[in-house]
């Protein structure tokens, strides 16, 4: 009876449910202030090896944000230990929280183990940028492929991202895949189960502990 | 036919920074089409200070035996001008679109620099979507 439709106070910040927050934000705004971010750093570098670095640095520490929130807004404080698990959250949930929509596709490399693509038919972030010719394969998708390494370094599944245009046949525009390769030390986790190897990892460790104090 | 025949922009300062042709009908080579794009910048201005009244914002629409030329300025001063066949009606729609594209399609893309040249594929690509789109719906009617 007391209080009823009222908002419940609370006395400390981290007691507050977080928010769902704003779902969705001007995509003219983002265009913008992507493309503002881009020619900064076009101004900052002297080849494109270097743009397209900066670029996948600054996707890295969103995405190093997006997976501490959505692991907590979406997860109940779980985070995907699983290789196939953290790559279909990206696909999946990442996706739809940053870009509105799933992706289009999610495959395993046909030459090597260790590769994964994600494909999109048009990248959010492309949809008003035209690169010229004389930038060469340039994509600005860099910045999409370093949220992913965020994410996934994040996670404990360090890789190496990288974003490529693909032509596509009876398509004027190709589309953007972003290929993922994982580090070594991530290939085991897939048949082994994570848990039991960093189980053995802590044996080992503590194998070496004892060995000095012998 | 083409309903339009061709289409210009320029900047706030008068230089041509796009030019298409569509069709045979009133092609002009690169110094032609880039004296035409100047002396309608001046001679849109002259109009603005010839009108009686105040509040002018210059001419929108020449008519010619053989021609219409429309035009549509934006607020930063960019015009955009379209000669087409006369009587079209629908030419102040498609010109305003035309400004929409240019918004997204070359300022949204980080690799433009303003009040130059445009050069960006997927302007090209919208705008004969554009263009084509809009000869469909002539020919409908």
């Amino acid at each position: 009876m007391i209080g009823v439709g009222k908002t419940k106070q609370y006395a400390n910040i981290l007691d507050r449910p977080i928010s769902k927050g704003k779902q969705e934000v001007s995509l003219s705004a983002f265009a913008f202030l992507f493309s503002e971010l881009v020619q900064y750093n076009q101004t900052q570098v002297d080849n494109i090896a270097e743009l397209e670095r900066r670029l996948e640095d600054a996707g890295y520490s969103v995405g190093a944000r997006v997976l501490e929130l959505l692991c907590h807004r979406e997860k109940g404080n779980r985070r995907e230990t699983r290789l196939l698990g953290i790559l279909s959250f990206v696909h999946s949930t990442v996706w739809k929280v940053l870009f509105g929509k799933v992706a289009d596709s999610l495959e395993k490399g046909t030459e090597h183990e260790d590769e994964y693509m994600i494909s999109e038919k048009e990248l959010l972030v492309n949809r008003f940028i035209s690169v010229p010719k004389d930038m060469g394969t340039f994509n600005c998708g860099a910045f999409v492929a370093g949220i992913v390494r965020g994410v996934l370094d994040g996670a404990g599944f360090p890789a190496v991202v990288t974003a490529h245009f693909v032509p596509v046949e009876g398509q004027q525009r190709p589309r953007t895949t972003i290929l993922i390769k994982f580090a070594e030390e991530v290939l085991g986790f897939g048949t082994q189960s994570h848990k039991s190897l960093r189980k053995k990892r802590v044996q080992v460790a503590d194998q070496t502990l004892i060995i000095p104090g012998k | 036919m083409p309903a339009i025949y061709s289409l210009y922009i320029i900047n706030k300062s008068g230089g041509l920074i796009y030019y298409k042709d569509y069709g045979s009908a009133g092609r002009m080579d690169t110094n032609d089409s880039l004296r035409l794009a100047s002396l309608w910048h001046s001679m849109h201005a002259i109009s603005q200070q010839l009108s009686p009244v105040s509040g002018c914002t210059g001419i929108e629409l020449l008519e010619a035996d053989t021609f219409d030329l429309h035009c549509f300025q934006s607020l930063t001063g960019t015009k955009f001008f379209a000669v087409a066949e006369p009587g079209m009606q629908n030419m102040e729609s498609l010109l305003k679109y035309i400004y929409e594209l240019y918004t997204d399609f070359v300022l949204k893309n980080p690799f433009y620099e303003m009040e130059m040249p445009i050069r960006c594929e997927l302007f090209d690509i919208n705008l004969s979507q554009a263009v084509q789109k809009d000869r469909v719906a002539m020919l409908g009617r």
